[in-house]
């Protein structure tokens, strides 16, 4: 019997061995384990045994025999076939992904918030008012009455029939009069005031629309340092953190005193090249403390409040940090050029 | 303005070695900016030369080889002007010398060596207005007595510099010499020297003046006498032409020059012409005056005139009239100098004629500068026209002539400035401004002359501490303010950053658009606007819908090849209302073309575009209070392809297919008012209990009539589902062989759900059956069963 045994034993690890699918490997089951499967026939063979003790045992040790050398071949059999089903089920990683198409945002936007972003960190409001204006908030509650010679800096253009009473805004100081007078309390200001821009003008560092930002901030003791100090800000922000700033004096109706403010050419780094015509500076804004007639035709008292101004042209700043050298690409919205602006907002702009 | 150096060293020294672009950059800094700087003459490597022999070329029947002495050699040198002939001194440009058309270099000329070029007038680089005809077309013959090997520039007595300022309007003092000379003085340190203004008088004048508007505050007449008309001396003519200005004769010349030291306009009248008296008024509507031009004028009531007390004689401020002009055969003038009112002037020089007299009226004259240039005047006209001045002037004054007094403490300017600038530093700047100044306890009193018409309030005696302190050594500081937090409008930004990241680029197109247009892409009815004097008509009229813009950007694009185009833009509409301006915020998007980026090239469609209009709504908390549906859309879109988008019972956009008219391409767009949107306010997020019982989902597919919308099935499904269902979702839609042809079917997903218990299958079935029959009812809907 011990011999028949283990005769059988090696048969199970043999034929176990011998299967290479789950169904023969089930038939086998079947063939030892089933109802009338050779193991359970000798299992039932005990009743006959002489020493039952060790028939049982030994039957035992075929049970064991197969389900072990079962399971073995069962594990085997389900890796080779989760290998086979991943192998077939191998992609091309290389092909495209799904996806909807780029978006952007217009690079003048980008500077724009750009702009907000900084300003907003300081405490200032955005304002953006409407654009067609009454000549009085363009120009005469700016100290520009009617007739003044510094009018002709910008031809603007008036609606029909409007003449000299209704315009489309040639500049965002506008925003200085509306946030003024808007302002009951007739206190403390910050504010900068983006948006579109209108004057008679088309070549390819002028486009009839622009777009330009304003700033105003009054207080007790504001100065032509603090202007200094938050153009710097700005200009660093937009161009780079090794920009300098520089005042050369000017003429503003608004201002009073007026200064043109340079920053060091963004291309050559202030070494001089011909885009700064190599003195090393770039014009970049207009300037000064708010004229004291801005502020009473507002109603503020100039002997409490100064306060400076400053008024940017946003189109140049675009054209200087992303080298766009025609304003009219600016404006000519042309996809290949659209799309070139697909990607987040970069932290480091000197680079 | 054109600033001649030898011009202004009339009346100020400035340091010698101060090279001409370190006296325009000085400029600068005090705010007087500048386009050049350069040598009048731009030529260099010129010498005077002597022709000793002249032979014709050999190989040419035009060309002259010459022996030119230059000097220190003698050079070979062709030449092919008629006038070069042997004893002629002449301008030799020197092999190296750059010239406007460019650099001379040693060459050979038809086989002849030649080593430089004999040069005419023009050259050297002048502009056209100084040059004769005889300066195009032969070289310059210098007179004998030019020394050989000298500078033919300096023997011109043209080596002169000169700067090209662009000044800003408030200065009209710097369009003088004078002006200029107190500026440079003010920067170097130095004195403005005196002008000379004497001269004899003889007799009396026999002359009137009656001044009959108050847009002439001054006006001065003077006689003067038996003047001979000639050329002006070489210095005369030099800086005029250094100034910009063509010489004519010596008394036209003598106005002109006047004008520009003093920076008081000048006019001389033909005093046998003009008659005896002079009378000043405002035009009658359509008077007649011929100008000096030669053009007949046609005046207005806002244009001042002079008359000679019947018809008009000149156009004040702006141009002479022809009638009384100075000829070559003029014997006696009449000086005028005189101040009319700068807007007047303006308003008159913007219609006819912008010249060098109104601008500088535009810009404010001195009254003491406008009785100095009667006397310089009479000074040069005795000196250079051997004219008699004739004793006495009419003078017609309203004004009071007197320096302004202003006072401003060092606090103040410290305060403004943001600086610490001692008491000493300001009186100093004061002073060599030429202003007088006592102080008191840091406060400063300052007389201010006439000359400056800018200063007049505390914060321009600021400024020119400012200027001269050097607004550039401000140190700039950081804000000290109290904390507050800035406020912007993050809506536009949500939406734009939303509509980015569905895949769209944001354009910026002009507002400007042809008139036509206007009423395109929109049924409302509104009156449109248009400018005054618009640039051209493609930009005449301020558009009203945003979506024209975008059609025009497609176009553009289609016609580079460049179809998948899928844009937006956030704008204004214009538009006049009861007499009011008013602009509305509109988001307009355009979507054509590929918009998934996979193999399958997926092409948008309809329910695309609306997805992008849901997205946006759902994202600014519009959702489940708008929807879309088809009302009334504009001609421009397909009307069976397009729809309103309506947001509590108020059209707030439009969204569809462009017509075919338009174009054949699939392009959808929508536009939405943004301003009637937002004016609809919105919940804040409030949490939601998670369902703590599972629901049920049952699906159902309705045949209807293709004339059924999708929103009329939902709208009956919501009525009846009640309470119980939460959700439905269209999960098929089917047309085909297994229904008839003018049906449709629409399969909807439905989930039950409970907040309190779990619903039993006839709790559900009850609401499902309840739905599915009042749809049957109300629509003639079949339930659609598994075998059709």
């Amino acid at each position: 019997m011990k011999e028949k045994i283990e005769a059988l034993c090696k048969e199970i690890e043999e034929k176990v061995k011998s299967v290479s699918s789950v169904k023969e490997l089930n038939d086998l089951k079947v063939e030892y384990m089933g109802k009338k499967g050779i193991i359970t026939e000798l299992q039932s063979g005990i009743k006959d045994a002489a020493d039952k003790k060790e028939y049982g045992m030994l039957v035992n040790l075929a049970r064991t025999t197969f389900n072990e050398e079962f399971d073995k071949k069962q594990r085997d059999l389900n890796e080779l076939e989760l290998n086979k089903k991943i192998e077939s089920e191998r992609i091309d990683v290389t092909l495209p992904s799904k996806k909807i198409r780029k978006g952007s945002k217009h690079p003048m936007t980008r500077i724009e918030e750009e702009l907000e972003d900084l300003f907003v960190s300081m405490g200032f409001d955005v304002y953006d008012g409407p654009e067609i204006e009454t000549d009085e908030n363009c120009f005469q509650k700016l100290n520009l009455p009617l007739g003044h010679p510094a009018r002709d800096a910008q031809d603007t253009f008036y609606l029909e029939g409007e003449y000299e009473k209704y315009l489309l805004r040639s500049q965002t100081s506008t925003g200085q009069v509306r946030v003024m007078e808007a302002n009951v309390d007739k206190g403390p200001i910050r504010v900068v005031c983006p948006g579109k821009v209108y004057r008679r003008d088309d070549d390819a560092t002028h486009s009839h629309q622009f777009m330009q930002m304003e700033g105003l901030v009054i207080d007790e003791n504001i100065s032509m340092a603090d202007l200094k100090g938050t153009l710097e800000a700005f200009c660093k922000k937009l161009l780079g953190e090794k920009t300098d700033v520089r005042f050369r004096p000017s003429f503003f109706p608004f201002t009073e005193p007026s200064v043109e403010v340079d920053a060091t050419c963004f291309k050559c780094g202030g070494k001089g090249c011909p885009l700064c015509k190599n003195t090393g500076w770039i014009e970049v804004l207009g300037a000064g403390m708010v004229h004291p007639n801005v502020l009473k035709m507002s109603g503020y008292d100039p002997e409490k409040y100064q306060g400076f101004a400053f008024g940017t042209g946003l189109d140049r700043f675009a054209m200087f940090r992303f080298g766009i050298t025609d304003i009219r690409t600016i404006y000519g919205n042309d996809i290949r050029f659209l799309n070139q602006f697909t990607r987040g907002d970069e932290e480091d702009v000197t680079k | 303005m054109l600033l001649s150096r030898k011009f202004l060293s009339d009346y100020v020294d400035i340091p010698e070695n101060v090279t001409i672009n370190e006296l325009a950059d000085a400029m600068t800094n005090v705010g007087n900016e500048y386009d050049s700087a350069q040598n009048l003459i731009p030529a260099t490597n010129l010498v005077i030369g002597e022709v000793i022999s002249c032979e014709n070329h050999p190989d040419s029947d035009h060309l002259h080889v010459c022996k030119v002495d230059v000097g220190n050699e003698i050079l070979s040198i062709v030449c092919g002007a008629p006038n070069c002939r042997k004893g002629l001194k002449v301008i030799v440009a020197l092999v190296g010398a750059k010239l406007p058309g460019g650099e001379i270099k040693k060459g050979s000329i038809r086989g002849v060596e030649s080593n430089g070029m004999l040069c005419a007038l023009s050259e050297l680089g002048l502009d056209s207005k100084f040059l004769k005809e005889e300066d195009y077309t032969g070289i310059h013959e210098l007179d004998s007595d030019a020394k050989v090997g000298e500078d033919p520039i300096k023997y011109l007595e043209l080596d002169d510099e000169v700067i090209d300022f662009e000044l800003t309007s408030n200065r009209g003092d710097l369009l003088s010499i004078l002006g200029m000379a107190y500026e440079v003085g003010a920067i170097y340190g130095s004195k403005v020297k005196d002008i000379d203004l004497s001269y004899k008088e003889q007799d009396n004048i026999d002359f009137s003046v009656t001044v009959e508007t108050e847009n002439c505050p001054l006006f001065l007449a003077k006689q003067v006498k038996n003047i001979t008309i000639k050329e002006s001396p070489t210095f005369i003519k030099n800086r005029l032409i250094a100034s910009g200005i063509r010489p004519i004769n010596n008394v036209v010349d003598i106005s002109n020059y006047v004008m520009l030291e003093t920076g008081q306009p000048l006019h001389f009248y033909d005093n046998d012409s003009l008659g005896k008296k002079i009378v000043v008024r405002m035009a009658k509507d359509g008077e007649e005056l011929t100008t000096l031009d030669n053009e007949k004028r046609i005046l207005t009531s806002e244009d001042i005139v002079i008359t000679d007390g019947t018809k008009s004689v000149g156009l004040a401020g702006v141009m002479g009239g022809l009638s009384t002009e100075i000829e070559s055969t003029t014997k006696n003038i009449l000086i005028e100098a005189a101040i009319f009112d700068s807007v007047k002037i303006r308003k008159t020089s913007k219609k006819i004629l912008r010249s060098e007299a109104s601008n500088r009226f535009e810009k404010g004259i001195d009254p003491k500068r406008t009785y100095m240039a009667i006397d310089r005047c009479c000074n040069l006209l005795e000196k250079y026209a051997d004219a008699t001045i004739i004793g006495g002037m009419e003078t017609v004054s309203k004004i009071k002539i007197e320096d302004k007094e202003i006072t401003v403490s060092l606090e103040k300017i410290n305060k403004v400035l943001g600086t610490n600038i001692k008491t000493e530093e300001v009186t100093a700047i004061f002073e060599r401004l030429g202003f007088n100044v006592s102080v008191n306890n840091d406060i400063f009193n300052v007389v201010v002359p006439t000359r400056r018409g800018d200063i007049s309030i505390r914060e321009d005696l600021i400024e020119e501490v400012g200027r001269y302190y050097g607004m550039n050594k401000i140190n700039g500081t950081k804000l000290v303010l109290p904390l507050r937090e800035g406020h912007f409008d993050k809506i536009k930004r949500q939406i734009k950053n939303k509509m980015i990241s569905m895949g769209l680029n944001e354009t910026l197109s002009y507002a400007l658009i042809k008139e036509d247009e206007v009423h395109k892409y929109t049924k409302d009815e509104f009156e449109h606007i248009n400018l005054d004097y618009p640039m051209s008509e493609d930009r005449k009229t301020l558009r009203y819908s945003l979506l024209y813009s975008l059609e025009q950007i497609y176009e553009y694009n289609k016609a580079r090849n460049f179809k998948d185009t899928c844009i937006f833009e956030i704008g204004k509409g214009f538009y006049k209302e009861n007499g009011e301006y008013k602009e509305d915020l509109k988001l307009a998007c355009l979507m054509t073309g590929k918009y998934y980026l996979d193999i399958n090239n997926t092409d948008v469609d309809f329910y695309i575009i609306k997805g992008v209009v849901e997205e946006l709504l759902d994202y600014l908390g519009y959702n489940g209070r708008y929807s879309i549906d088809t009302f009334s859309v504009p001609n421009e879109l397909h009307p069976g392809v397009s729809a309103n988008i309506i947001l509590q019972g108020k059209e707030i956009g439009i969204i569809g297919r462009l017509h075919p008219n338009i174009t054949k391409d699939k392009v959808f767009v929508f536009e939405i008012n943004l301003d009637k949107l937002l004016q609809n306010r919105t919940s804040n997020i409030k949490f939601k209990e998670i369902p703590k019982f599972l629901g049920m989902e049952k699906d159902v597919a309705f045949v209807v009539k293709k004339n059924i919308t999708n929103k009329q099935i939902i709208d009956v499904i919501k009525k009846s589902g009640g309470k119980l269902l939460t959700n439905i979702e269209v999960f098929d839609v089917y047309t085909g062989d297994k229904i008839s042809n003018d049906e449709v079917s629409i399969a909807y997903n439905l989930k039950f759900e409970d907040n309190t218990k779990t619903l039993t299958e006839e709790e559900v079935m009850n609401s499902f059956n309840k739905i599915i029959s009042d749809v049957e009812n109300k629509l003639g809907a079949k339930v659609r069963s598994g075998e059709n």
